[in-house]
């Protein structure tokens, strides 16, 4: 019988192509915003995730990885007395003001690393030689600065030079590494040349990126710096979800992406939820005439269900693979951010078992108290 | 065989009653009425007399209150819920007055429903289905929807399903009410032809006295009793 429900579904064409679309788009919908927030989410870590130090040490008053309270140079020291350190390197972030060649001005955020030993450098080079920062002037851009200069009438490739707070910039490589929530493009220098760039300050050294040595755990050596006064040491993994769950708690963002997710569930239920439910309540005299034929009411609630569900996985399937396509699609532009972790599609086949569940549920209970009788009537 | 073993439904005295708010409303008052293998029976009687309400209780679809019914020497009134589910499939093929056909599935899909039922596989039932759709006529409409036949064929399409799996008793319920006469002589010819059988059972709950004549006997009922039995329609007419 479940053949029979099957086909009952699918050649009511008018009904099910209205089930599977407003399920295919309450999917669309709560997949693509959820994917948007995370990938929202992932820019908001993307300096964590590009220097992928085991262990930070950040001023005490720090929040989170994109707030920058400078620190003392002396505290590079500090960490490094501290047992069971490998090695503890400087690190300079900051947001600096970009000349370009025709006198418009970019914002940058410019990451000075570690001179010896260029801690923090990107892994992903598409032109150019890491090392070469090592040369007087020089920088590694990255892909979205080539593309924001690109957009301003400027090429940038090997040699190009330009300006940062005046001073002179040359570009010696081009990197491709995770974009920043705000969007500025990470220009890669030195520690001690971003500190030339860098408007003078007492206090200019970021973050001191650290390293346990064989036999400390991250943890344990984050628990040891951390008894150092003014300092907090942060592990990578809890500095990346401490980043998330400040953003999460003090902007409007978890809001206005949750409000369309919501919007979603609501149309999935108001639209899915009631055609389900008008087409068992159109297809009730059959049911009733089955059961007056002798079908169970295990047999109907059976065929029920196969409906919900076939739908409910069918919609389910278009929703996520548009979602998917549009995820395909923006990741090659980078933009609006797109990261669909597995939990995404999990939880929007959770919402889309709670749709059909709920509408084959209160359909069911009609067909249980249905009494085969009313065919005579 | 004598006369006790050819009668295939005996109801006796049954009452059932339906509550309408405060009151009880009476749909049976203590009907009785006897079917025999290999025959006809209609049941006939103004609206509301309670012929379709008789005959639920007779195909096991609604519970009675008092009385006896005995289906095949199966008695209903003792039958738990899914007892009576599965006689229902095992022994009755139903022909409705709106027909019921499933407007979504062909007419081989519709016929092979009660043999899906029963357990058969789709590909069994529906070489099954074909065979009698066959023998009523309609060998070339197998992958036709309900929508694309007349009303005649359509109910030769019900009569198909009632028979597909060889039930001992057919349950028919104005068989001919959506139909013109023509097509409701032609209905009841086929019927009579096809489905009666020396070890099956006819009944026929009607108003449609153009149908009287292909009756065997008929019962006719009035305020919830049976007040006449007529083994000729001619009887009925001049009662």
């Amino acid at each position: 019988m479940l053949n029979v429900a099957l086909k009952m579904l699918f050649r009511d064409r008018a009904k099910y192509a209205m089930l599977v679309c407003g399920l295919a788009f309450c999917s669309l919908l709560m997949c693509q915003q959820s994917s948007v927030f995370c990938g929202l989410m992932m820019w908001t870590t993307a300096t964590v995730r590009n220097i992928g130090a085991p262990v930070w040490v950040v001023d005490a008053k720090v929040e989170q990885a994109n707030e920058v309270i400078p620190m003392r140079q002396i505290e590079v020291d500090r960490v490094r007395s501290v047992k069971g350190v490998a090695w503890a390197v400087p690190l300079y972030i900051g947001i600096e003001q970009a000349r370009l060649g025709d006198g418009s001005f970019q914002n940058v955020q410019v990451v000075g690393l570690d001179t010896g030993t260029l801690t923090g450098r990107p892994m992903n080079m598409t032109a150019g030689r890491i090392e070469d920062l090592r040369l007087p002037d020089s920088v590694v851009v990255d892909q979205v600065a080539v593309e924001k200069f690109r957009r301003k009438g400027i090429k940038i490739e090997l040699g190009t030079v330009f300006e940062i707070n005046d001073k002179t910039a040359r570009v010696v490589g081009i990197c491709h590494v995770s974009r920043s929530f705000l969007g500025q493009p990470y220009i890669y220098t030195t520690y001690d040349r971003a500190l030339q760039y860098a408007k003078p300050s007492r206090k200019q050294l970021s973050y001191v990126l650290a390293a346990p040595q064989p036999g400390v755990s991250d943890r344990e050596l984050a628990d040891r710096i951390n008894k150092l006064d003014g300092l907090r040491a942060i592990e990578s993994d809890e500095l990346f979800w401490m980043t998330i769950r400040w953003y999460i708690k003090n902007t409007g963002i978890p809001i206005s992406f949750g409000t369309v997710v919501i919007l979603g569930l609501i149309v999935g239920v108001a639209i899915a939820g009631q055609t389900f439910y008008l087409f068992v309540h159109d297809n009730l005299r059959f049911l009733a005439a089955f059961k007056a034929m002798g079908a169970r009411n295990s047999t109907l609630a059976a065929m029920v269900l196969t409906q919900a569900f076939s739908v409910g996985f069918i919609g389910y399937g278009i929703g996520v693979g548009l979602a998917s396509w549009f995820g395909n699609t923006v990741l090659a532009r980078e933009a609006p951010p797109f990261f669909m972790p597995w939990q995404v599609p999990a939880f929007v086949a959770g919402v889309i078992l709670f749709i059909c569940s709920f509408s084959a549920l209160i359909a069911l209970a009609k067909v249980m108290r249905l009494e085969p009788a009313v065919v005579f009537r | 065989m004598s006369d006790e073993t050819k009668i295939a439904v005996r109801v006796e005295n049954v009452v059932k009653t339906f509550s309408g708010g405060d009151s009880r409303v009476f749909a049976l008052k203590g009907a009785s009425l006897e079917a025999r293998f290999g025959e006809i029976l209609m049941i006939v009687g103004p609206s509301g007399c309670g012929k379709t309400t008789l005959l639920s209780v007779i195909c096991g679809t609604l519970k009675f209150d008092e009385g006896k019914i005995t289906v095949f020497d199966k008695d209903l009134g003792k039958m738990r819920n899914g007892d009576m589910t599965r006689f229902r499939r095992e022994n009755i093929g139903f022909i409705f007055q709106q027909f019921n056909l499933i407007p979504t599935l062909t007419t081989v899909e519709n016929v092979s429903i009660p043999l899906i039922l029963q357990g058969k596989s789709t590909a069994e039932a529906e070489r099954r289905a074909r065979v009698v759709l066959e023998q009523v006529g309609l060998g070339e409409k197998f992958k036709s929807y309900p929508n694309q036949l007349s009303g005649g064929q359509q109910q030769r399409v019900a009569i198909s399903r009632a028979l597909v799996h060889e039930p001992r008793l057919i349950i028919c319920d104005e068989p001919t009410a959506a139909l013109d006469s023509v097509s409701g002589h032609k209905t009841l010819e086929l019927l009579k032809a096809s489905a009666l059988q020396p070890d099956r059972c006819v009944i026929i709950v009607t108003h449609d006295s153009r149908i009287y004549q292909f009756a065997d006997r008929i019962v006719q009922m009035d305020d919830g009793h049976v007040v006449g039995h007529f083994d000729d329609h001619t009887q009925l007419q001049h009662a």
